[in-house]
């Protein structure tokens, strides 16, 4: 499978063959990420960390990622410290670190920074979000997760539940599951629901998504529950924002309609959208999922950098 | 016979370019493309606005411009916002070549992209760039950010 000296932009880029590739090294990536096993198989190498906007998870993961492999991490965790802070373009700034490093991974809050950036870099571009854009190796974990879990992905009954207008994480998810034949259901109040773009997209892919604003009519048939945070600042309103916030509180109580080996996810940061009491059951699998991240960016290093085990 | 009446309230030109089958109301943005409001045409333009046409059995416009060949950029504009419009080439009063606007798969440099959060709105040194997925009526997706490009017309550079 060739990855090597390629750009990540979109899960758009990949199809399913490559996908499938990336989750089997992945798996193989476990004792590796858990520190068990050692091989500094891209000892040398450099990955040039650029986040120009928030982020924990994704910024950590990648840093954990490289250094298990052995390879050695510069980056930048804020605009205002950087050039860019004086008017220097990104296209300017990615010429530069191209220079420093093999591999650059970019988190930008403007959409299609990663695709820029991927023109003015001779090394390979990895986007780690971009604005409401694209987060490619977020749907890879995702479907990682589900894949651990499920054994398989095709034809899993999944619902998406949340913000599904604003999420980025849903729209690239959703798209990536209809190449494996996913019964997909979005569960949001209208004005949040699936963009017409995205629902589209997935409907001239040949699947069948099906919307409702009631949780408790289809949490009974679903294999993945993956729940997003509804974001306060999408609200002028703060009533509003109460008013949807509190419409799908995932707990215990709701939980006794799912199967018994129903798996709940989420991208991660949670605000009150799944109770703390959840995080005991097996249903549970959002902190596993945090933590696939360093495999599958373990994998998508080594594929992309060259590095085999 | 229609078509005879519309060719009647328009005069024939000796050279120039006739511009035929706009969709109807579009012929102001034809003429924003043009140019008409930099002061930088020195010849007659004409228009026919809701004219009836037997191809399309309803209204269009149509305009033609006096002593002046379109370049490709500006028949390439033309198609975005016209896409079943066709282009005579008029020289001394006959047709001298005559065809339909075309769009290419990639459109580069003719429309800035509608999301303000796109990264080619931010002032860095690229040429805004759209995959046209379907050309009747044109629907573009940005190469950067890949969202649809809405409003044409008011996008063109």
């Amino acid at each position: 499978m060739d990855f090597y000296d390629k750009d990540l932009v979109s899960i758009r880029d990949l199809d399913r063959e490559q996908i499938n590739y990336i989750l089997e090294l992945s798996e193989k990536m476990i004792p590796y990420a858990k520190g068990e096993k050692v091989k500094k198989v891209l000892d040398g190498k450099v990955l040039g960390n650029l986040f120009f906007e928030p982020s924990t998870r994704t910024k950590l993961s990648f840093e954990s990622a490289a250094g298990r492999l052995g390879c050695s991490v510069i980056d930048v965790s804020e605009m205002s410290m950087t050039s860019m802070s004086k008017g220097e373009t990104l296209a300017d700034t990615i010429k530069m670190v191209d220079g420093y490093c093999d591999v650059i991974v970019l988190r930008h809050p403007h959409e299609g920074a990663a695709r820029l950036a991927a023109k003015f870099s001779e090394n390979p571009v990895i986007n780690a979000g971009d604005g409401a854009g694209s987060h490619p190796t977020q749907t890879l974990l995702d479907l990682f997760t589900m894949r651990s879990a499920k054994g398989s992905l095709d034809g899993l009954n999944i619902v998406l539940v949340g913000d599904l207008k604003y999420g980025r994480t849903v729209h690239s998810l959703a798209e990536a599951l209809t190449m494996f034949g996913a019964k997909l259901t979005f569960v949001a109040p209208e004005s949040l629901q699936m963009p017409a773009d995205t629902f589209n997209h997935i409907v001239d892919k040949g699947c069948r998504p099906s919307k409702t604003a009631v949780l408790e009519d289809v949490i009974g048939q679903a294999d993945v529950l993956y729940v997003t945070r509804i974001q306060k600042e999408r609200f002028p309103d703060p009533a509003e924002y109460q008013k949807v916030a509190g419409l799908y509180r995932i707990g215990n109580a709701i939980l006794r309609e799912a199967k018994s080996d129903m798996i709940v996810m989420h991208p991660l940061p949670r605000v009150d959208e799944i109770m703390p009491e959840v995080d005991s059951t097996p249903h549970a699998k959002y902190f596993e999922q945090a933590f696939n991240g360093v495999p599958v960016r373990m994998a998508l290093l080594c594929a992309i950098l060259g590095g085999e085990l | 016979m229609d078509n005879k009446i519309a060719e009647t309230k328009i005069p024939p030109i000796r050279n120039g370019t006739v511009i035929d089958h706009i969709a109807n109301g579009q012929s102001l943005n034809v003429l924003k493309i043009l140019g008409v409001n930099e002061h930088n045409i020195d010849s007659v333009i004409s228009i026919g606005m809701h004219v009836r046409s037997n191809k399309i059995k309803g209204w269009k416009d149509v305009i033609k411009v006096e002593d002046r060949e379109l370049d490709p950029t500006t028949v390439g504009k033309i198609a975005l916002i016209a896409p079943d419009a066709t282009i005579s080439i008029i020289r001394d009063f006959y047709v001298a070549d005559k065809f339909r606007v075309k769009l290419d798969d990639h459109i580069i440099g003719l429309a800035k992209c509608s999301n303000p959060n796109c990264i080619t709105n931010r002032g860095e040194p690229v040429t805004p760039e759209f995959a046209v997925e379907e050309r009747n009526p044109p629907k573009l997706r940005c190469a950067y950010c890949d969202r649809i490009l809405t409003n044409i017309s008011d996008n063109l550079l």
